[in-house]
């Protein structure tokens, strides 16, 4: 089993979602991340101009068994690229073991 | 017959008089959007606190002092008789006071909702940074003694009225009165940390809430047609409605200059210099809104738009940190509309024109002086300024120990 850790722009999660849902992977969590990287936002607020690089990003963790590896970064791949800098970074771990809380399975059998 | 028109003309300016307390509201609102989020309780709380204690200070000497009625030898008012509280004169409540325009009590209140304002435009000024008491100490001091004494020599009869000096509703009696005082206060109390660099650049510190800086900015504009529709002091048909025009069509036209003129220096579409724009238009024309022809209004407008977009920059070149641009707004558009009424309109003249500067003088020497003296001595006692920690860390929590939203507390502003 793989643990999938995708870092995505906020405007392309639907079609990320999307894809992900077309290759059956319906389950994972995501939360709204704040980073720092090469690309700065220029701002200017009452004449003054001013960058941050605070850049706002979704953060996916998928966890899929071995043979979902493959389609679900290329599925992530393809909806989540602009081809500008800024598209972001997929990481992919080994997961130890995981367990369904309420009927106590382990495996890949608890990621159906 | 006669009862039938002081019943119109003081609902008129009831209702004028509600207007302007609504300001308060757009005051508030305006000075919390421009800020941090860390400082909004602070921010309202002194807002709270200056309409609060100006009507009291109004009630117990303002009012008073404000307006003498007698003047011993013509010169020095005459404070021997009645300076304390409000006591219905004879004929109050008749078409005999104030030619049948409002009652007493009608006087007394429009005229204490213009008095807070002085020190509301003194506190979007210091946001971000003055400690709570003393804040409060110089709004007492300022409101109760300072800007009656001030208004007294236009408003009240005195010697700048004798000498031909005009201003209708306040451009130099309220609004440049509380710049003065914000253009100080700034300079003894120093800028917000992070607002210029050691490196001498400038820092950006954006407001937390554009939204309500323009709900503050619209209650504002429709707060004026109470601050200039009532200054009109009855409800003369001709005269109120060319009020409301000419201070609807300076604020339209001081907010389009203030935004074209950031656009071709910064090349942005800046919706905090637009807003500004608006109220340096309103202030603008508030000295002379009754004298104004349509284009009158439109160029008084737009040079004070004008004016705020450059305002701004010379602040921060000056290294004065003002956070929501009052002073441009209120000093310097105060200015401004004060000497645009020896400029334009059916007062324009040379004569007028000197009459108008002296009165800017007069005005802005007594004001800077008394509020020098009272900040350097607060400074010097007990302090102007919060610690850096409190600073930091924001006024709300330390003053108060209080957030203005507890639930979205999610960073450092």
């Amino acid at each position: 089993m793989k643990k999938i850790e995708a870092i995505i722009r906020k405007s392309k999660f639907n079609e990320v979602k999307e894809a992900l849902h077309d290759i059956e992977v319906n389950f994972f969590s995501y939360w709204d991340v704040t980073g720092v990287g090469n690309e700065k936002q220029g701002h200017v607020y009452r004449g003054i101009s001013y960058s941050t690089s605070d850049i706002q990003r979704r953060y996916l963790s998928i966890v899929v068994s071995d043979p979902f590896l493959d389609r679900t970064v290329e599925a992530i791949c393809k909806s989540a690229y602009t081809g500008n800098v800024g598209d972001g970074k997929i990481f992919v771990s080994e997961v130890i073991e995981t367990y369904r809380i309420r009927t106590k399975e382990k495996g890949p059998d608890s990621l159906k | 017959m006669e009862t039938t028109l002081l019943t119109v003309n003081n609902v008129w300016m009831m209702i004028c008089t509600g207007l302007v307390f609504l300001m308060h509201l757009g005051f508030s609102l305006l000075e919390i959007g421009l800020t941090r989020q860390k400082n909004t309780v602070n921010i309202l709380f002194k807002n709270v606190f200056i309409i609060s204690i100006g009507i009291i200070l109004y009630t117990v000497i303002g009012f008073n002092l404000m307006y003498p009625g007698s003047f011993i030898g013509g010169v020095l008012p005459d404070y021997f008789i009645d300076l304390f509280g409000l006591s219905l004169p004879e004929n109050g409540l008749g078409p005999e006071y104030a030619d049948g325009g409002y009652t007493y009590w009608t006087d007394f209140l429009f005229q204490a909702m213009f008095a807070a304002t002085a020190a509301t435009i003194v506190s979007g000024a210091v946001a971000e940074r003055v400690k709570l008491g003393s804040f409060m100490i110089f709004t007492i001091i300022y409101v109760g003694i300072i800007y009656p004494i001030a208004g007294s020599w236009k408003w009240g009869a005195g010697w700048l009225d004798e000498l031909g000096f005009y201003d209708f509703a306040g451009s130099t009696i309220v609004h440049s009165v509380g710049g003065w005082a914000a253009l100080i206060a700034v300079w003894l109390l120093g800028a917000r940390l992070g607002k210029f660099k050691k490196d001498g650049s400038v820092g950006a510190i954006p407001g937390h809430n554009l939204p309500f800086v323009t709900a503050g900015v619209f209650l504002l504009w429709l707060g004026w047609f109470g601050f200039n529709g009532g200054s009109v002091l009855s409800a003369e048909p001709g005269a109120t409605s060319l009020v409301l025009v000419t201070t609807s069509i300076a604020a339209a036209s001081g907010g389009l200059a203030a935004f074209v003129t950031s656009l071709m220096k910064y090349k942005q579409y800046d919706l905090s210099m637009f807003l500004n724009g608006i109220l340096g238009g309103l202030v603008g024309i508030t000295a002379g809104a009754d004298m104004m022809s349509i284009t009158d209004a439109i160029v008084i407008g737009a040079i004070a738009g004008v004016i705020i977009v450059l305002g701004v920059a010379l602040l921060d070149k000056l290294k004065l940190d003002d956070p929501v641009g009052a002073i441009p707004v209120h000093l310097l558009c105060g200015i401004w509309g004060t000497l645009a009424v020896g400029i334009f309109g059916d007062l324009a003249g040379v004569g007028q024109f000197l009459n108008q500067l002296i009165g800017v003088a007069a005005v802005g020497v007594f004001c800077l002086i008394s509020a020098f003296i009272i900040l350097k001595v607060l400074k010097s006692t007990i302090g102007l300024r919060v610690s850096e920690e409190e600073e930091r860390e924001g006024l709300d929590i330390h003053e108060h120990g209080m957030d203005a939203y507890p639930d979205f507390r999610t960073n450092e502003h």
